[in-house]
């Protein structure tokens, strides 16, 4: 029997694919939308039987991460596992659905004064996509990311096997956390089908202290204000192609607390400085086509930021990111594969000689399928063999993750 | 025909010219004194001690250890509650606690890098100079390793804001259980690929050793209040607590003690609790002076508010080492009013914990036993103290099931055998309470792609290890080689 008739067999919604169901510019033959963990598993079973490739989509706002891979056999996908299972106000958790739309989510966190400490920087990313790209955005610095706050998830392997790890405490050292592995991991080991957070209170006030500095005044500056006591929530960098940088520090308190911080902030900056209740950029990649522009993100130790983001400005870069944590988004003017891939290799010498790496965020199917996306991995040996022990038959998105995985 | 040398036998001669004088031990009466960990009633003499000072010393012994066959054991400090570092009778014990240089400090990068044998402590003592310390503070900081807190997952009364080891480790070099050495992570944020680090910190010493770990270090709060709250009962000084965090305070740490951890702090250290107490909570707060001022307002009249009697603000340093002193000895106070004791650790969600304690006091009571209570409040860790008397017929029995049954309380609502002890020896049997056979078979599979031959401390988290390659409905994975070719394809 077809794909599909069997899916509907066993009680699950699925279709051919449409133009909107691309993956990585390859038309899919099925699309199944399951409703329930369950139902996950009895696709991956049936998928597994017949040795079909499977990619995972929440939204699809971010499908083009990571590496392009051979056209998949089904598009397994989550929007409509969207329940939020659980609230506890009392004990700062939420158990959801990988469909949730993150935005959904945080609307009902914001009611009882809550909030996952997970940005949004791709506006529309469901909560498996956020987990599974482990996108962050400016609160990183406070709350970290999704690997700090996830503590209990259920997953399906390729098989279907259903598993857990972690729980619904914020504080647990019970067996192995299978959630760390999983965040990131781009839909390579296992499908998310519910992920439990631990919340953070919404501060009763934010404010931005924000500067544009010259840049060879901008290392003093971070190193300033990574030194400060300020205790900040976000500390961001802004570099337009033909600007100055701008440096942003978001300050989350009381009411009686927040004055006084703002001042001394001002103080640490030691320029002249802007106070807003909130700035639009910090919040944004530096793209605004996350399906089709180019994207990379650079990573460095903390005490680098300054010197990578102004390589990359002269590199004709648009830097962005999280200057607080050694995080960076940019986008390149670059028009030639040519000159990607040789801006790409100069970013990956600089940014090794700092501690971190370049990765290509997101590209044109074309282009990530030319190009290494990831550059030099620690580790890689173990990660191939957690993948040939989590999914033996390579099934699910084959090719997306570091080193072909 | 000669007689096959018992593998450890091997093992000690290949050790014995491959590392340094005075590095192997076999000297019976030498092992004997590696027999436990901190939890003491368990107890096996390891056949070889190895007294590992650099990553070479872990790397020959793994290997060799991996040639013969022979399973291993990391041991840190030998701190641990769950019997995690209990060596293996037929096995080598590695001894991290003379590795233990701090390589490299940068208070520009927040990093430092450290050996797996370097003290808890001494990493916070290195950095403060320069406005840094190790956010992770298990009561045990002042001789625990970071070897220890890696594999255990550690936490403190301070984790509550500030997270626990996991938050805090960005890189590491591991010795594989095949005598490989890897690192895993960078100095940077993100590293590409799956968080392997992530997924072995708090992996107990079942997916081999940590030669070297590179931690994040935390700046110095500007201000830091400390008090002490005095309530008639647990129930108020629970409210307390759920008043506090639902007012959206984040405080760096809220410890409760019950009347009877109260009794024994006092017999042992005259910590001057007040009197009366039927409960008492530790609070702190750090972070921007106005901030705190703020919060430390707001959380006395939350205490207030939910009956309490009296509240001590500690004035200075000294103050507030006095307040947390009878907080810290109460664990080893409980010596003072009882012979016997056994240290229990699960949590629950936080808003359990009325119904929990009464729970707990009933079933203890049914026992004949009685139960001393100090636990981290924020997070719902429980930390229930089983006091009995060795002497008397049946106490001890009458403890265990005690103990074990607080463990079931805790699942019940929904929360976890431990917090922050790890499951090691001991908690290896409750596992199948907390998780499924496919979640244990899925976690099987992590280990399995660090240990096929299950020789990375055996016995250990896991009640019963299938074998790499059995997991029932699993299909044999494909050859590492295989797999590497096949990334080339696509
Ligand atoms: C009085 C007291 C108070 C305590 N308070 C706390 C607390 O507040 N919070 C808390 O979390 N814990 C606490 N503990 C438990 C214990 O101190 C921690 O688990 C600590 O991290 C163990 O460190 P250690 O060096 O003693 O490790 P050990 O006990 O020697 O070993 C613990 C585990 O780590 C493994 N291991 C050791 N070194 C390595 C390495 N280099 N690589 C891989 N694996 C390794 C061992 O095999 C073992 O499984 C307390 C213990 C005591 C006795």
């Amino acid at each position: 029997m077809e794909l599909i008739p069997a899916l509907h067999d066993l009680g699950i919604d699925a279709r051919p694919g449409e133009p909107d169901d691309l993956v990585d510019d390859h038309e899919v033959p099925c699309v199944a939308f399951p409703v329930s963990t369950d139902q996950v598993s009895a696709v991956l079973r049936e998928a597994n039987s017949r040795r079909a490739t499977v990619v995972v989509r929440g939204h699809g706002t971010k499908l083009a991460f990571g590496g392009a891979g051979p056209a998949p056999d089904l598009l397994l996908d989550l929007s409509r596992c969207d329940r939020l299972l659980e609230h506890a106000p009392g004990d700062l958790i939420a158990r959801v659905e990988a469909g949730m739309p993150l935005a959904s989510l945080q609307e009902v966190l914001h009611a009882s004064g809550q909030r996952l400490g997970i940005d949004e920087p791709v506006p529309g990313s469901t909560v498996g996509g956020v987990v599974a790209t482990n996108l962050s955005g400016p609160r990183r610095l406070h709350t970290g990311t999704a690997r700090d706050l996830l503590i209990g998830v259920t997953v399906v392997l390729a098989d279907g096997t259903v598993a857990h790890s972690g729980g619904k405490v914020v504080k647990n050292v019970a067996g192995y956390d299978l959630g760390k592995l999983l965040v990131g991991s781009l839909g390579t080991l296992a499908v998310i089908t519910e992920a439990t957070f631990r919340l953070h209170p919404v501060p009763a006030r934010a404010q931005w202290v924000s500067a544009s500095a010259q840049p060879d005044a901008l290392e003093p500056l971070l190193a300033r204000l990574c030194h400060s006591q300020l205790a900040p929530s976000a500390l961001e960098i802004d570099w337009p192609r033909d600007g100055v940088p701008t440096v942003a520090m978001l300050l989350e308190g009381s009411a009686d607390g927040i004055p006084a911080r703002i001042a001394a902030a001002q103080a640490e900056f030691a320029m002249p400085t802007t106070v807003d209740d909130d700035l639009d950029w910090p919040w944004q990649l530096p793209t605004r086509d996350v399906a089709r522009g180019i994207c990379l993100k650079l990573t460095c130790r903390l005490g680098a930021v300054a010197g990578i983001a102004s390589a990359a400005h002269d590199l004709g870069l648009h830097v962005r990111g999280a200057a607080g944590t050694g995080v960076l988004y940019a986008v390149p003017g670059w028009t030639t594969p040519e000159s990607l891939e040789s801006g790409l290799r100069t970013l990956r010498d600089l940014t090794r000689q700092q501690g971190g790496s370049a990765v290509l965020l997101t590209a044109p199917a074309l282009v990530r399928r030319r190009l290494d996306v990831w550059g030099p991995v620690n580790g890689l040996a173990v990660m191939r063999r957690l993948k040939a022990e989590f999914d033996p038959g390579q099934l699910l998105s084959p090719g997306r993750f570091v080193g072909g995985i | 025909m000669t007689q096959p040398a018992a593998p450890i036998a091997a093992v000690l001669e290949q050790l014995r010219s491959a590392l340094a004088p005075g590095r192997v031990i076999d000297d019976p009466t030498q092992l004997a004194t590696y027999d436990c960990d901190g939890l003491l009633h368990y107890r096996v003499t390891p056949a070889l001690v190895v007294l590992a000072h650099d990553a070479d010393d872990v790397r020959l012994a793994v290997r060799a250890c991996a040639q013969h066959g022979v399973p291993f054991v990391a041991r840190g400090s030998g701190t641990g509650l769950s019997g995690g570092a209990l060596p293996h009778a037929d096995g080598v014990l590695l001894v991290m606690s003379g590795f233990r240089a701090i390589t490299a400090v940068s208070a520009r990068d927040q990093r430092a890098v450290v050996d797996p044998g370097v003290i808890n402590l001494d990493v916070s003592a290195r950095t403060r100079p320069e406005g840094y310390y190790f956010a992770p503070d298990p009561s045990s900081q002042q001789v625990c390793t970071i070897g220890g807190n890696v594999a255990e997952n550690s936490g403190g009364a301070h984790c509550l804001k500030y997270g626990f080891t996991a938050a805090h480790v960005l890189a590491a070099d591991i010795v594989l259980p095949d005598g490989e050495r890897i690192t895993l992570g960078t100095t940077a944020p993100d590293a590409p690929g799956y968080d392997v680090l992530g997924a072995f910190v708090g992996s107990e010493g079942t997916l081999g050793i940590a030669t070297s770990v590179t931690v994040r270090l935390t700046r110095t709060p500007a201000a830091v209040e400390t008090f002490l709250v005095g309530f008639a009962d647990t129930d108020s000084a629970g409210a307390a607590v759920s008043a506090i965090i639902g007012a959206g305070i984040v405080p760096a740490a809220i410890e409760m003690m019950d009347a009877l951890a109260i009794e024994a702090a006092e017999a042992a250290v005259a910590c001057n609790y007040p009197a009366g107490a039927g409960a008492v909570l530790v609070v702190e707060l750090d972070g921007p002076s106005d901030e705190v001022a703020a919060e430390v307002a707001a959380a006395e009249q939350h205490c207030r508010d939910a009956g309490a009697f009296e509240i001590r603000v500690a004035a200075n340093d000294e103050e507030r080492q006095a307040i947390w002193r009878g907080r810290k000895s109460a664990f080893a106070a409980v010596g003072r009013i009882s012979p016997d004791y056994i240290v229990q650790d699960g949590v629950i969600p936080r808003t359990a914990l009325p119904e929990v304690l009464r729970s707990m006091a009933e079933l203890a009571r049914e026992r004949g036993v009685r139960v001393a209570n100090v636990f981290h409040a924020g997070d719902g860790n429980l930390h229930p103290l089983v006091l009995f008397d060795e002497r008397v017929p049946g106490q001890a029995a009458a403890a265990e099931d005690a103990s074990g049954a607080i463990l079931d309380l805790c699942l019940e609502h929904g929360g976890s055998i431990t917090g922050e002890h790890g499951v090691g020896a001991d908690k290896a049997k409750h596992m199948p309470k907390m998780f499924t056979a496919e979640d244990l078979g899925t976690m099987q599979l992590v280990r399995c792609a660090f240990d096929p031959t299950g020789i990375s401390n055996p016995g250990k988290v896991f009640p019963t290890p299938r074998l790499c390659g059995e997991v029932p409905g699993k299909r044999s994975a494909a050859h590492p080689v295989q797999a590497a070719g096949l990334g080339e394809v696509f």
